[in-house]
């Protein structure tokens, strides 16, 4: 059968690191970079006899995840021991919720730009709603560095607060997956919860993925995917293992349940361990820890609740008319959409300034690798300038020019700068002369205009601009060429 | 219940002998809980704590220097860059 005919199943384990101050169960820094073992007290190194104490912060930002989620909370919450040896949890037991978790259900929208930008133009279920199992909070284990004959353990991020966001097994592409993580990441920063770096660690994923052909209701076989470090890395590994598994079966080679490892050196997905050593975590309540009734927290949960990006797009076109698309991109990145409407705060022209930051900012941003936070220009300057180029005391062109110049020195006003190139058109009598000459040296052109063709005055534009070298405004000269040559 | 699983799970390592003795006290133990199944239990909700006491919870504030790097360290077998260093893990 061809792939076509198999239906994919991905489901995901997604774990998130929550931006609190202190750790889960103790009152260790949370910090990156920070010298191995300086953050730790005898409760994140596990030892014997150490009470953890319950972060009051940590079960906020998660219950407020959840709202943004669309997930209910139970009255009462407690957490329980899961329990493994590891060397990175020396204790031997991770405290993590099992049956009564901080947030039940709730759901994802794959937003259009979150897909790979290759496949934004054929996604085959626009508006797909992934729907959640469950997110609970636990702790992060110690983090291991793996040298060839041995491996050094650091326990600063031991105890750091953890979210992990099951959802149901929905996805039924590598595409769908990878919108999947850059749409539920886009929510949990703009909930504020967690910057949500992929590249430092502090969100991972784990991915369960089956195939089965199509027509059969029940799941195939899932393997579960490790190693996944960063959102191109699981879109390769999807597509790999889809392949393979789909392979296997057409071999009439069942896939077994297992774990497997995806390689992204060698770019393939490789056995870790089977079903039968798999873990058996013989979960219990934890005793040193109270239950904690969660009223309070979802009431105040509701009372901070941000906008979410798909309600940021919706207001953004209708309050500053612009299109759907212009208001994904500005919305996508929470500081971008910020210094949006920091910049249109008072803006008499708000789709151009949009136009700006999208055509220019962005691609001045990128070139420079810088993200907008790091952006030198202030929003209220780039408003300054939309406004100067609107009002055609400088061409577009020009405002361009001025709008790189500012990132070399953000403190200069943009009239400042366009003074200085010259761009200030004040003296029109300058200009007039010129003018004068332009209509004088060439009767046909002009001959044209009168006889009421106001495109040939392009012609006589471009003459002006030429003899100022640049320096004449061209929406200005054509204006005053057309006032003289009009017919009236 | 296996006395072999659970003494892997635990990571103990039992002889024959001793998996017979264990086996006969852990069912004994099992017997002996078994006796509240005779209740009738049904409206009776399961228990995590024994104690009518919730939100025990600390603000979410941190604090330095719980232990020094030394403190830390005291314990470890053997130490390279300020880390615990171990027989290769591999996972």
């Amino acid at each position: 059968m061809p792939t076509t005919d198999y239906l994919v199943s991905i489901g995901l384990e997604v774990h998130v690191q929550l931006k609190t101050q202190s750790k889960m169960f103790c009152s260790c820094p949370v910090r990156f970079g920070e010298a191995p073992n300086t953050l730790v007290c005898p409760i994140c190194l596990g030892l014997p006899g150490a009470l953890p104490k319950l972060n009051a912060g940590a079960i906020e930002m998660t219950v407020l995840a959840g709202q943004l989620l669309g997930c209910s909370t139970p009255e009462v919450v407690k957490w329980d021991r899961k329990n493994y040896f590891y060397a990175d949890m020396p204790k031997n037991y991770q405290l993590s919720q099992y049956d009564l978790p901080l947030c039940l259900g709730g759901e994802v929208p794959l937003y259009e730009l979150a897909y790979p930008k290759d496949a934004q133009k054929s996604i085959v279920h626009p508006g797909k709603v992934v729907r959640l199992t469950r997110i609970h909070l636990e702790e992060d284990v110690a983090k291991s560095t793996h040298h060839a004959t041995y491996t050094l353990v650091d326990f600063n991020r031991s105890g750091t607060a953890l979210m992990e966001i099951v959802s149901e097994p929905e996805l039924e592409s590598a595409e769908e997956t990878v919108a999947y993580l850059n749409s539920l990441r886009q929510i949990l920063v703009y909930s504020g919860v967690s910057d949500a770096d992929m590249e430092k660690g502090q969100l991972r994923c784990d991915v369960n993925v089956s195939v089965r052909p199509k027509g059969q209701e029940k799941l195939g076989t899932k393997i579960e995917l490790k190693n996944l470090n960063s959102i191109s890395a699981v879109r390769r590994a999807l597509n790999y293992e889809i392949d393979r598994q789909i392979g296997e079966v057409e071999a009439g080679r069942p896939i077994q349940q297992a774990t497997w490892r995806w390689n992204d050196e060698v770019g393939q997905t490789e056995p870790m361990r089977s079903k039968e050593d798999a873990h058996d975590y013989r979960y219990f309540p934890e005793p040193d820890l109270l239950p904690v009734r969660t009223a309070p927290f979802v009431e105040r949960a509701r009372a901070i609740r941000p906008e979410l990006p798909h309600e940021k797009v919706a207001r953004f076109e209708a309050s500053y008319q612009i299109s759907h698309y212009d208001a994904s991109v500005l919305a996508a990145d929470r500081a971008l959409a910020d210094w949006f409407e920091q910049a249109v705060q008072g803006s008499t022209a708000p789709k151009k300034v949009a136009n700006w930051v999208i055509n220019n900012l962005l691609a001045e941003l990128n070139a420079r690798s810088i993200g907008i936070a790091d952006c030198p220009v202030s929003p209220t300057t780039l408003a300054a300038l939309v406004e100067l180029v609107e009002s055609g005391k400088v061409s577009n062109n020009q405002g361009k020019e001025i709008f790189a110049l500012l990132f070399e020195r953000p403190q200069d006003s943009p009239e400042v700068i366009a003074k200085e190139l010259g761009f200030e058109p004040a003296d029109s009598s300058e200009i007039e002369a010129i003018i004068d000459e332009v209509i004088a040296s060439n009767a046909g052109p002009v001959a044209e205009v009168m006889g009421g063709n106001e495109k040939a005055a392009n012609f006589l534009v471009g003459q002006v601009m030429k003899r100022s070298k640049g320096k004449a405004n061209p929406k200005q000269v054509t204006e005053m060429i057309l006032l003289r040559l009009r017919p009236s | 219940m296996d006395i072999r699983h659970i003494a892997r799970l635990a990571r103990i390592e039992l002889n024959s002998e001793e998996i017979l003795r264990y086996q006969t006290q852990i069912d004994q133990l099992i017997q002996y809980v078994e006796k509240l199944t005779e209740l009738d239990l049904d409206d009776i909700h399961p228990t995590s704590h024994a104690v009518e006491i919730f939100d025990v919870m600390r603000p979410d504030e941190a604090r330095d220097g719980a232990l020094s790097l030394e403190e830390v360290l005291m314990n470890s077998p053997s130490v390279t860059q300020e880390q615990f260093r171990l027989p290769k893990v591999v996972e």
